[in-house]
């Protein structure tokens, strides 16, 4: 994938963190700040991808009640599953 | 630069279940409709409601409406308007039937009707025992409500503006709505949509709260917008709360938690629960968990650098039962408390939920004020449905599932009242000759304003304000602390400042726009709360305790009465509440119990 743009990146931050559920904003909005810029382009490119699915279908795969059948996209919802920075998310919180 | 002008019979903001349950009214009736909204439509908050829709068709054991409307009007602590109650309990049959018809997925029974389970404070027989009303698609009712809507409007040729912020409320010198001026992202160009009919369906703005189940999405904007313009705001102090949120992220936290053995401690670990329920300790309601948590942080035992939440423990369970009965809890801590819950307890709080106030609307959807005369009068060319609406059927606290049921009710009826308000096929009202300045003046401030407040700092003094001082059990040293403080908070979000100046998808831009209406919010609610020296439903004070004069703090001679606060001067009035339903006998005034 090619790089984003600054254009694009907000875009992709607004459909991070305007989402159904609450959940998913904080895991994607956090995942884009901290783990985003340091991915493959192929992961970058999954990631944008998850981004526009929907929370229903997202959450049951990144809370591990559902595995991800997409070898394209399963090691991004796992990485997403596997964040566990709480504390920092508290002082992090608009 | 000129600011285009797009014309249409209606503007809906908010393409939730309220804006679009009106939209497929409008649409439907030959109108030329617009929906603008900050998303796509089916990514809303309505996706969070999961429990279902309640209606009471009978299909499990015998119901009827005047039940569900006693249940109504119970649990709004009677602070909930007869006449909007009778209507909603009575029309609930008919929007599950539309939404049938719609192709909504509803679970069904073996021989193939909607499939109704019970939920809490839906009983038979006047408050006899529970009932099955509740209607649902498996957990996901208003993910798939949201689907089936969405297509009718598309069927129906509704247009939809997404990922465009609505900026405010364009009023004419008679005080009719005329139209709205709007934001679209993508271009950063201001447009105003000028419209016979303004219908805000704009949700919830549960995000003044520092710990909040509501999605960030959910920042009050058409309540900023409707406050701008003048219109005031109803019953803003009654707030719903969840006891259990995650600390910090606002994650609900299921009660099963408590229900499986966790136990709640402060900060000396001890289980605090024994001392304010001695029999049902942490299984008490949600109401006296809640307080109980509230009284030991206000009491300085809270856990934590600022002492500002507290433990839920479940760590002498054996791993097995937590894996085995409370499924996804282990992950949900380790995601957003950053604890592994079997090693270590949850930090929690409780947690706001759902806005019982918003603006004030009849049964019809159509927005009404106080005319000066003790009387209403209606704001011409303006309607409101949903969470941002108060019609008011949830009064002081609301029943789970009614939530749905609002939306889809008003959202019809107020899409119904445009259709025949508009039938006459008058021309549109002129807009005012300066609305493109306005429109324009406001973003041109924020991009030139040097050294002040950055969006940030502003949300999280709002949001850190109302937890500490409006939260779900009410101090009136601390409600007038907050006052003083929220209106010092205040000069911070009107003083704000970006960084950021592009045109093109500048989400600094929208975060401060979405700023200056929670504020707004903030302001409605502590001044509200404050004001209302009674305890009430979901609003709960230290100095209106549960006295035999005042049976759980409510006093009916002095405030049974909604608050109307208006934005200018922070002025607050009362207007009476309706105890007159439309067709039946009223409900009774006596003490809420269960």
């Amino acid at each position: 994938m090619e790089p984003l743009d600054a254009a694009a990146l907000s875009r992709l931050r607004w459909r991070c963190t305007r989402r159904a559920m609450l959940e998913m904003d904080l895991l994607l909005g956090e995942f884009l700040d901290k783990k985003f810029p340091s991915l493959s382009p192929e992961d970058q490119a999954a990631f944008v991808e998850l981004a526009d699915y929907e929370d229903i279908k997202l959450w049951p795969w990144v809370s591990g009640q559902e595995e991800c059948e997409d070898a394209r996209l399963a090691p991004v919802v796992v990485m997403l599953r596997c964040q566990t920075n709480g504390a920092q998310r508290r002082r992090d919180m608009p | 630069m000129n600011i285009s002008v797009l014309k249409f019979d209606a503007v809906i903001v908010g393409a939730g279940g309220a804006g679009l349950r009106s939209a497929i009214q409008l649409s439907e009736a030959g109108l030329k409709t617009a929906v603008l909204s900050k998303v796509f439509p089916t990514r809303s908050h309505t996706v969070a409601a999961q429990g279902g829709v309640a209606a009471s068709l009978g299909n499990s054991e015998e119901d009827n409406w005047r039940w569900h409307m006693y249940d109504t009007v119970k649990g709004s602590d009677w602070l909930g308007d007869q006449d909007a109650i009778e209507y909603m309990c009575k029309k609930a049959v008919e929007v599950v039937v539309d939404l049938e018809h719609y192709g909504m997925p509803f679970d069904r029974t073996d021989d193939g009707k909607i499939y109704q389970r019970p939920f809490g404070g839906h009983m038979s027989n006047f408050g006899e025992k529970p009932v099955r009303r509740s209607c649902a698609a498996a957990d996901r009712t208003g993910h798939a409500m949201l689907h089936a809507m969405y297509q009718r409007n598309v069927k129906a040729n509704t247009q939809f503006f997404v990922e465009w912020m609505a900026l405010d409320l364009i009023r004419d010198s008679e005080g009719a709505v005329v139209g709205i001026s709007a934001l679209e992202m993508e271009t950063g160009n201001i447009v105003i949509f000028h419209a016979r009919a303004v219908i805000f369906a704009t949700g919830g703005s549960g995000r003044i709260f520092a710990s909040s189940t509501n999605a960030f999405i959910n920042t009050g904007d058409g309540l900023g917008m409707a406050a701008r313009a003048g219109i005031p705001l109803e019953d803003m102090e009654f707030w719903q709360f969840h006891p259990t949120g995650v600390a910090g992220a606002g994650v609900l936290i299921t009660e099963g938690v408590r229900g499986e053995g966790g136990i709640l401690r402060n900060a000396d670990k001890e289980r605090f629960m024994e001392r304010y329920a001695p029999n049902a300790k942490d299984l008490a309601s949600r109401d006296v968990v809640s307080r109980a948590m509230t009284t030991e942080i206000k009491e300085g035992r809270g856990c934590g650098p600022s002492k500002d939440y507290v433990l839920l423990d479940i760590t002498h369970l054996d791993p097995a039962t937590i894996m085995k009965r409370l499924p996804g809890i282990r992950e949900i801590s380790i995601q957003f408390a950053g604890v592994d819950p079997i090693k270590e307890p949850i930090p929690v709080v409780p947690t706001c939920h759902y806005q019982m106030g918003g603006i004030p609307t009849n049964f019809a959807g159509r927005v009404a004020v106080p005319d000066g005369r003790g009387g209403d009068r209606i704001v011409p060319g303006f309607y409101a449905a949903g969470e941002c609406a108060c019609a008011s059927v949830h009064g002081a606290n609301r029943l789970g599932t009614n939530s749905l049921l609002d939306l889809l009710v008003f959202g019809k009826s107020a899409g119904d009242s445009a259709v025949e308000d508009l039938k006459d096929g008058e021309a549109h009202r002129t807009l005012p000759a300066d609305a493109q300045d306005v429109a324009r003046s406001r973003i041109a401030a924020l991009d030139a304003r040097k050294g002040g407040t950055s969006v940030y700092e502003a949300r999280q003094a709002i949001s850190r304000t109302m937890q500490d001082h409006a939260g779900v059990f009410r101090f009136e040293d601390l409600l007038k602390q907050g006052v003083a403080r929220i209106l010092e908070v205040e000069k911070m979000a009107h003083n704000l400042e970006i960084q950021d100046k592009s045109k093109v998808w500048n989400t600094a831009r929208v975060e401060a726009l979405e700023t200056e209406n929670l504020i707004e919010v903030a302001k409605a609610t502590m001044i509200s709360a404050e004001a209302r020296k009674e305890s009430r439903g979901a609003h709960v004070r230290d100095d209106a305790p549960d006295t035999p004069e005042f049976p759980n703090g409510r006093n009916d001679k002095d405030w049974l009465k909604h608050t109307l606060w208006f934005r200018d001067g922070n002025r607050i009035e009362y207007k009476p509440v309706c105890l007159t339903p439309l067709t039946v006998e009223p409900v009774e005034l006596k003490t809420r119990s269960y």
